[in-house]
C-alpha cells in the first residue's frame, strides 16, 4: 500500500484576530508536510512571511528565497539572501474578507542531514497577487516548528484556517 | 495518527466524439477541501487554449490573475476565469495539458478562492506554464464544479479527477 497523503496533523480556525500562526511539536513521522491557509488580512494590507525551527523558532539570517510575482499586469521575479525569514505572500496583502488561498510544501522536513527548502504558492486575486516562492533554511535540524507572521503585526482575520498536513512516501 | 484523507470523489474519462464540458454535480459537504486534477487536449484550432471552471455551474462571479512563462519570456494578466490551459488541436500529437487546482473551505460562506497549477509542454516553442489564483465571488457552498472547453471539445482519453480533503 501506498504511504498516507493528506493526514491532518493540526488545524486552526481563528476565532479571535491573532497576528501569527505557530505549530509546534510537529511530528516526524512524515517525508513531506503541506501547510494550507485560507486567510484574510485587514484592508490596510501587510506581508505574511515564514520562520521555521527545531524546539524554537530561528529567527537568525539563515534563510533565502527566490520568487516569481504577478499583479495581473506585471510580471516580476525577485530574491533575499541571509534574511530572516521568507516570503509567503507579498507586500500589499489583504483586504478583509476575500480570503486568499496559501499552499506551503515542505520537503523531507524531517531529516537531520540537508539544509531544508520548500516551495510555496500564494493567490489572492483581490489584492493582485499570484506568486510562487522557494524557501531556504540553512539548518540540517529537523523543522518541527512552523510560523507565519504579519511584518507589521495586522492580524489575520477571524475565520482565517490554516491545516498542517502529513505525506507520507512509505 | 490520525486517518488520511485525500480520498477520490469523482472521476471521468472523456470517450470517443469528445465532449464540450465535464461536470461533477451533487459533491458531498464532507470535506474540508477539493483538489481537481485534470488532463486535457481540445478540438481547437491551435496550439491552446484557456479552460473555464464553473462553480455551480455559473458563469458569473468569477475573476482570475495568473503569472506564468513561455521559455522565452513572462507574463502576468487578469481574465474572469482560473481554470487552467489545455493543448489543442495543432499541439504536438498525443500531448495534454496537466492542470492541478486546489479549493479551500469550499462549503464556506466566504468568497471561494483557489489556486491553479497549470503547464503545457509539446516539445515545440509554445509551450507554457502558469500560477493562476482564482476567486468565486459567491458565498454559497460549492455544490458541483463544471469544466469546459469554451472554443471546443475535450478529445478522447482526457481525464478529470476529484478529490476531497478533509482537516480532522
Amino acid at each position: 500500500m501506498a504511504g498516507a497523503t493528506y493526514v491532518p496533523i493540526a488545524t486552526q480556525t481563528l476565532g479571535s484576530a491573532v497576528s501569527n500562526i505557530t505549530f509546534t511539536s510537529i511530528s516526524q513521522a512524515y517525508t513531506d508536510l503541506v501547510l494550507i491557509a485560507n486567510f484574510a488580512l485587514p484592508a490596510t494590507g501587510d506581508a505574511t512571511r515564514i520562520q521555521v525551527g527545531n524546539g524554537s523558532i530561528d529567527t537568525g539570517t539563515n534563510y533565502s528565497s527566490t520568487w516569481i510575482y504577478g499583479t495581473g499586469s506585471t510580471a516580476s521575479s525577485g530574491r533575499a539572501s541571509s534574511d530572516t525569514s521568507t516570503r509567503f505572500a507579498g507586500a500589499a496583502v489583504g483586504p478583509s474578507t476575500d480570503f486568499a488561498t496559501g499552499i506551503i510544501n515542505f520537503q523531507n522536513y524531517s531529516n537531520t542531514t540537508t539544509y531544508k527548502t520548500w516551495i510555496d504558492r500564494y493567490s489572492g486575486v483581490t489584492s493582485s497577487e499570484v506568486n510562487a516562492m522557494v524557501g531556504l533554511w540553512r539548518s540540517t535540524s529537523a523543522i518541527n516548528t512552523i510560523k507565519l507572521f504579519n511584518v507589521v503585526g495586522s492580524n489575520f482575520v477571524v475565520g482565517s484556517t490554516f491545516t498542517l498536513y502529513g505525506i507520507s512516501a512509505a | 495518527m490520525a486517518n488520511p484523507t485525500m480520498t477520490l470523489i469523482a472521476s471521468n474519462t472523456v470517450g470517443s466524439g469528445g465532449v464540450s464540458s465535464v461536470t461533477f454535480s451533487s459533491i458531498p459537504a464532507t470535506w474540508t477541501d477539493l483538489v481537481v486534477k485534470y488532463s486535457t487536449r481540445t478540438t481547437i484550432s491551435g496550439i491552446s487554449d484557456d479552460v473555464y471552471m464553473y462553480p455551480n455551474g455559473l458563469s458569473t462571479n468569477s475573476s482570475g490573475i495568473q503569472i506564468g512563462g513561455t521559455g522565452a519570456g513572462t507574463f502576468s494578466n487578469s481574465n474572469t476565469y482560473a481554470g487552467g490551459f489545455t493543448d489543442g488541436s495543432t499541439a504536438t500529437s498525443n500531448t495534454f495539458a496537466n492542470t492541478e487546482i486546489y479549493i479551500p473551505n469550499y462549503t464556506s460562506s466566504n468568497y471561494k478562492s483557489h489556486s491553479t497549477d497549470t503547464v503545457l509542454e509539446n516539445n515545440a516553442t509554445a509551450s507554457y506554464m502558469a500560477l493562476q489564483a482564482g476567486l468565486w465571488s459567491n458565498t454559497a457552498a460549492i455544490t458541483s464544479l463544471q469544466i469546459l472547453a469554451p472554443n471546443g471539445v475535450f478529445v478522447q482519453y482526457s481525464t478529470f479527477y476529484l478529490y476531497g480533503i478533509a482537516s480532522s
